[in-house]
C-alpha cells in the first residue's frame, strides 16, 4: 500500500483519529506539562493535605499536601517514556529472534521458541514482579522487567510473518539469485513483515503503560516521591475512604493514555492488516 | 479424541514446567539479600546465620540445591516457609483455593456478560446498544484494573455501603471447610445467610477482575457472531423454518464460539496476572498477594512454590482450552 | 399452464448500500405452475437469486427488503404474512437449496442433526421417528447406507453428497415448492447431471413445482417446462421451454443462445454479448439493455411494454411484431 493511501485511510478511520488525538494531546502535555503546572509536583505543603479538587487545586492535594494536578502533569512525561522505552525493549530483540527463528527453522527455531514458550508460562504481571524483584524496585528496572515479559509476543508475531513471507516467490527468487541471509531478512522480508509489528507495537504501548503502572502500585515501580501514576494510585488507595481523588485522577490519567494507545492501534490495524482484525 | 494427542501435551507440559523450575530456582538465587540475614535480622551472630544457612541448604552448590528441590517437590514437598514455619504446601493448597474462587467467579461472570453483550451488539449492528457497548469494551480493556477496584470500593462500599470492602466473609460466619470455596462451604452446611454474605464478598472483586476478560469476550464475540452471520448455513437455517432465537443460538453462536475459546484461552493469563492485583486491593487471602508478599519477605521456598504453582495452573488452563476446541470443532476432531 | 401455485406480482427488492439504493429486483412477474419446473435464467446480477430468496423473505438483513409488488402462495401473500407465518411455510411447505453446498451446511453439527431439526420443526414427530424419517430421506436422495450417515459431519462429505443432503433436508417436509438457486453451478459436470436427474425424479414423487434459478440453458433445456429470462432486474422473456429455445424474441435472449458453444454446429466463433450489466446504480432510462443490444433505437429510451410474441410467449422489447 502506497504510503499516502495508509495516510489518507488513517484520517479516514475515526478510531484512528481519535486515538491520534488523545496521543497528540498527551504528547504536548508531557512536553509543556511541566510549565502549566501550578505547584512544584515533589514539596510537600503540610497544611492543605488531603484537599478536595476544587479552584485552587484542581485535582485535589495528596496526603503530603502535593498538587495532584501537577504532579499528574509530571506524571504525564514518565509515563510516555515507560511505553516506549518497555516495547523497544521487547521490540528489538523480539523481532530478531522471531526473525531467526522463522527464518531458519529447524533447531534453531525450537530452541528459541521452547524458550519463549517458558517466559509465557507465567502471568505476565507475576514474572514482570519477580524480574523487579530480583532486579531492585526502581523505575528503569520497571521498564526492563516489562520490556523482557512482552519479547514472545514481538518473537511470536514476526515468527508468523516471516513464515509466510519465506514462501512466497519474490523471497524465493532473492535467494536462488543468491542474496546473503542477512541481505534477504534485513532487505527484503523484515520490511514487508512490519505492519503487524506496528500494530502490536501501538497496542503493546497501552499494555506497557499498565503493567508499569501496576508495578509502581505494587510499590515495585517507581519510588516516591517520583509523581509516577501508578505509584500515586498506590498511596492514594490508603486513603479511599477519606479522600478517593488521591486516587481517581491519575488511575483517570492511565485509562485515558492507554485509550489513546488502543484506539489509535485498533485503527492501524483495520488500515495496515485487516487481516488481524478481532483480535 | 486420541489419546496419543493428549499424551503428547502432557508430556509437552512437562518438559515446560521443567524448565520453568529452572527459571524459577536460578532467578531466586539472583534476588539480592541474604534469607537467612533476613530472617535473623541485622544483628543476627555468624554461626547463628551459618547454621540457618545449613539448614535451608543454602551452603551447597546451585546444582544440588536443584537437585535437592527437585527431588522434594516430586515428593509433593515444597518446603517450610521461612515466614510462618509451615509447609509451603499447606499455605499455598488454603490460598490456591481463594484464588480460584475468585477466578471461577470471574470468568463466569466475564463470559457470560461478554458473550450477551458480544451477541447482542452483532445482531443489532451499529444500533445504539452495539455502539455504547463496544466503547465500554476499550474502555474495560484500557482501564488499570487496581484502579477500578478502587473506584468500586469506594463507591459501592464506602459512598454508598452496600458490600464490604474487604475479605470473603464476615468475621463470626465461617462454616467448616469442606471444598475450600468459601461459598460452595456455606452452602454444604446449610447457611444460606452466610452463603449469601459470601457472595456480597466475592461481587466486587471479581467484577474487578472480570473486567478485562469480558471486554475482551465481547469483542471478539462480536466480531466473530459478524462473520458467522453472514454463512450460508446460516441462511440455510433460516431457510428451515427455525425461530431467530435458535438460529443466533444454535447455529450462529456455537460456530462463533470458536475463536472465543481461543481468545479466552490466550487470555487467561491476564485474569491470573489480575488475581495478584485484585487480591492485593481487596485483601482476598489468594495467591496472588501471597506469592508477592513472599518475593517482598524473601521467603524463597514461598516463591517457588506459587510460581511452580501458576505455572501449572496456566498450562492446564491451556489444555483445557485446546481439548475444549477440540470438542467443540468437529473438523479438529476427526483429524487431529 | 395449469393454475399457478406460486405467482410473483410486479415484484420489487431493493438494498440499500454505502454506495446508495440498489434495485435489484424491479417489478419482476413470474408464475410457476403446479407440479412445474420454472428455470429462471440470467447472468449474475440480474436478480434472480434475489428474486428466489424474497420469496421467502430470506434476505440479508438490514440492508434488502421488498419495496413492492405480491408473491401470491395458496391464497396468501407472502410479502405480507407475519414472520411466525413465513416460518410455517419456510422449510415445509416452500423449502429452498444453495448454490454453495460445502457451506450451507452447518460445519458443527451431523448431518442427521440437521435433517432431523426442520423436520422436528414441522411435523409432529418425536426424536426416534424423526432419526428414522432422516435416514429415509438420505436413501430417497441416493446415498448409500443412510443410517450410517446420520452421524456424519459435513466436512466428512463430498460436494455432491452435501447437496444431496441439502435436497433430503429440503424435501424432508415434503413442499409444494423448492426453489433451487444453482443447485448444481458448483459441482462437476459428471455430479451435475446426477443432481439434476435427481431433482427432476424427486419431484414427479413428491409431486412438488421447482423454482429452478439458473444461468445455464442447458440446465433449462433439461428439466424445466417454463423459462423466464431476467435482466437488470426485470423479466425480459418467458415461455415454454421449447417456444423460447426455438423462437428467441428478445434481443438480449438471442444473445444468450448466441453465446453458448454448439454441438456440431459449425457456427464458427461464439459470439459474446458485448459490454457487462450495467451498474444498477445508474441504468439507463427505458430499456435496461440498450446499450449492449444491436438493435437499439432511440425509442428503446422509452419503456418498453410487455407483449405477446407467440402462444405464452411475453417478451418486453418494443422489436417484435413490426
Amino acid at each position: 500500500m502506497p504510503r499516502l493511501e495508509i495516510v489518507s485511510n488513517l484520517g479516514r478511520n475515526r478510531s484512528a483519529t481519535v486515538g491520534l488525538l488523545i496521543i497528540a494531546v498527551v504528547l504536548l502535555v508531557a512536553l509543556i506539562g511541566p510549565r502549566l503546572a501550578p505547584y512544584d509536583p515533589l514539596v510537600p505543603a503540610p497544611l492543605d493535605r488531603l484537599k478536595g479538587p476544587g479552584p485552587v487545586h484542581y485535582f485535589g492535594t495528596d496526603s503530603l499536601g502535593r498538587d495532584i494536578f501537577s504532579r499528574v502533569l509530571y506524571g504525564t512525561r514518565i509515563s510516555l517514556v515507560i511505553g516506549l522505552i518497555s516495547v523497544a525493549i521487547s521490540l528489538a530483540p523480539g523481532t530478531l529472534l522471531g526473525l531467526l527463528s522463522g527464518y531458519f527453522g529447524g533447531w534453531v527455531d525450537s530452541l528459541i521458541m521452547r524458550g519463549m514458550d517458558m517466559l509465557l508460562a507465567f502471568p505476565a504481571i507475576l514474572l514482570a514482579i519477580f524480574i523487579t524483584a530480583i532486579l531492585g524496585p526502581s523505575l528503569p528496572n520497571t521498564m526492563i522487567a516489562v520490556g523482557i515479559v512482552y519479547i514472545p509476543h514481538y518473537a511470536r508475531i514476526v515468527r508468523s510473518s516471516v513464515l509466510s513471507l519465506k514462501e512466497q516467490l519474490f523471497v524465493q527468487a532473492i535467494a536462488h539469485l543468491g542474496g546473503t541471509h542477512a541481505r534477504i531478512l534485513g532487505a527484503h522480508i523484515l520490511p514487508n513483515a512490519l505492519p503487524p509489528i506496528i500494530v502490536y507495537a501501538t497496542l503493546g504501548m497501552g499494555t506497557a503503560v499498565l503493567q508499569a503502572a501496576a508495578l509502581g502500585f505494587l510499590g515495585l515501580g517507581a519510588q516516591p516521591p517520583q509523581p509516577e501514576w501508578g505509584a500515586m494510585l498506590s498511596e492514594g488507595r490508603q486513603y479511599i475512604q477519606l479522600a478517593p481523588h488521591v486516587a481517581a485522577f491519575p488511575g483517570a490519567a492511565i485509562l485515558l493514555l492507554v485509550l489513546g494507545f488502543n484506539l489509535f492501534g485498533d485503527g492501524l490495524r483495520d488500515v495496515l492488516d485487516p487481516s488481524l482484525r478481532s483480535r | 479424541m486420541p489419546l496419543s494427542y493428549i499424551s503428547r501435551r502432557l508430556f509437552h507440559l512437562l518438559l515446560i514446567l521443567l524448565g520453568v523450575s529452572v527459571l524459577v530456582f536460578l532467578m531466586l538465587r539472583m534476588i539480592p539479600g541474604d534469607p537467612a540475614q533476613l530472617l535473623l535480622g541485622e544483628y543476627a551472630r555468624p554461626e547463628e546465620l551459618a547454621r540457618l544457612r545449613t539448614q535451608l541448604g543454602l551452603d551447597r552448590s546451585y546444582p544440588i540445591q536443584y537437585g535437592i528441590y527437585l527431588q522434594s517437590i516430586l515428593r509433593g514437598d515444597f518446603g517450610t516457609s521461612v515466614r510462618t514455619g509451615a509447609p509451603v504446601v499447606d499455605e499455598i493448597g488454603v490460598r490456591l483455593l481463594a484464588t480460584i474462587e475468585l477466578s471461577l467467579a470471574a470468568m463466569f461472570i466475564a463470559t457470560l456478560l461478554g458473550i450477551v453483550a458480544g451477541v447482542i451488539s452483532a445482531v443489532k449492528q451499529y444500533s445504539v446498544f452495539d455502539y455504547g457497548s463496544m466503547f465500554l469494551a476499550l474502555i474495560g480493556v484500557s482501564m488499570p484494573i487496581f484502579w477500578l477496584g478502587l473506584m468500586l470500593i469506594y463507591l459501592l462500599a464506602v459512598k454508598f455501603p452496600i458490600l464490604p470492602m474487604m475479605g470473603r466473609i464476615s468475621m463470626g460466619l465461617e462454616a467448616p471447610a469442606v471444598t475450600g470455596l468459601v461459598v460452595v462451604d456455606t452452602l454444604i452446611a446449610g447457611q444460606l445467610g452466610a452463603c449469601g454474605d459470601a457472595l456480597r464478598h466475592l461481587l466486587l472483586p471479581a467484577c474487578t477482575l472480570a473486567t478485562i476478560p469480558m471486554a475482551i469476550v465481547a469483542r471478539i464475540t462480536r466480531s466473530s457472531m459478524l462473520e458467522v452471520l453472514n454463512q450460508d448455513y446460516v441462511r440455510t437455517a433460516r431457510a428451515k423454518g427455525l425461530g431467530e432465537a435458535v438460529v443466533i443460538l444454535r447455529h450462529a453462536l456455537r460456530n462463533a464460539f470458536l475463536p472465543v475459546v481461543t481468545v479466552l484461552g490466550l487470555n487467561l493469563g491476564l485474569l491470573l496476572g489480575g488475581a495478584v492485583l485484585t487480591e492485593t486491593i481487596f485483601s482476598w487471602p489468594g495467591l496472588g498477594r501471597y506469592v508477592v508478599d513472599s518475593l517482598m519477605g524473601r521467603d524463597y521456598a514461598a516463591v517457588q512454590g506459587c510460581i511452580l504453582i501458576f505455572a501449572v495452573l496456566m498450562a492446564l488452563i491451556n489444555l483445557i482450552v485446546d481439548l475444549l476446541y477440540v470438542l467443540l470443532d468437529p473438523r479438529i476432531r476427526v483429524h487431529a | 399452464m395449469s393454475a399457478p401455485v406460486l405467482e410473483i406480482k410486479g415484484l420489487k427488492t431493493q438494498f440499500q448500500t454505502r454506495q446508495g439504493l440498489v434495485k435489484a429486483v424491479d417489478g419482476a412477474d413470474l408464475a410457476l405452475g403446479h407440479r412445474e419446473t420454472l428455470g429462471v435464467v440470467g447472468e449474475s446480477g440480474c436478480g434472480k437469486s434475489v428474486t428466489a430468496l424474497s420469496i421467502l423473505r430470506l434476505l440479508p438483513q438490514p440492508a434488502g427488503r421488498i419495496a413492492g409488488g405480491r408473491i401470491i402462495f395458496n391464497d396468501r401473500d407472502l410479502v405480507r404474512v407475519s414472520r411466525a407465518e413465513i416460518r410455517r411455510i419456510r422449510g415445509n411447505e416452500i423449502s429452498m437449496i444453495f448454490q454453495e453446498p460445502m457451506t450451507s451446511l452447518n460445519p458443527v453439527y451431523t448431518v442427521g442433526f440437521q435433517i432431523q431439526e426442520v423436520i422436528r420443526k414441522h411435523r409432529q414427530m418425536n426424536k426416534g421417528e424423526a432419526r428414522t424419517e432422516a435416514a429415509r430421506m438420505l436413501g430417497l436422495v441416493g446415498i448409500p447406507e443412510p443410517r450410517a450417515r446420520l452421524n456424519d459431519y459435513p466436512h466428512q462429505m463430498s460436494g455432491g453428497m452435501r447437496q444431496r443432503v441439502m435436497i433430503a433436508m429440503a424435501l424432508s417436509c415434503h413442499p409444494q415448492i423448492m426453489i433451487a438457486d444453482e443447485p448444481t453451478t458448483a459441482l462437476d459436470v459428471t455430479i451435475q447431471a446426477q443432481i439434476l436427474d435427481l431433482i427432476g425424479r424427486l419431484k414427479e414423487e413428491i409431486g412438488m413445482s421447482v423454482f429452478l434459478i439458473t444461468h445455464d440453458l442447458g440446465v433449462v433445456a433439461e428439466i424445466c417446462r417454463h423459462v423466464a429470462v431476467m435482466y437488470a432486474g426485470k423479466v425480459v422473456e418467458s415461455a415454454e421451454v421449447r417456444e423460447l429455445f426455438a423462437h428467441p424474441a428478445h434481443p438480449y435472449t438471442v444473445g444468450l443462445f448466441e453465446s453458448l458453444p454448439k454441438i456440431g454446429g459449425r457456427g464458427g466463433a461464439l459470439r459474446p454479448i458485448p459490454g457487462v450489466v450495467p451498474g444498477l446504480f445508474n441504468l439507463p432510462p427505458g430499456c435496461a439493455f440498450q446499450e449492449r443490444c444491436f438493435k437499439a433505437e432511440p425509442r428503446c429510451r422509452q419503456e418498453p411494454p410487455l407483449r405477446a410474441a407467440g402462444a405464452d410467449h411475453m417478451v418486453r422489447c418494443w422489436l417484435p411484431g413490426e
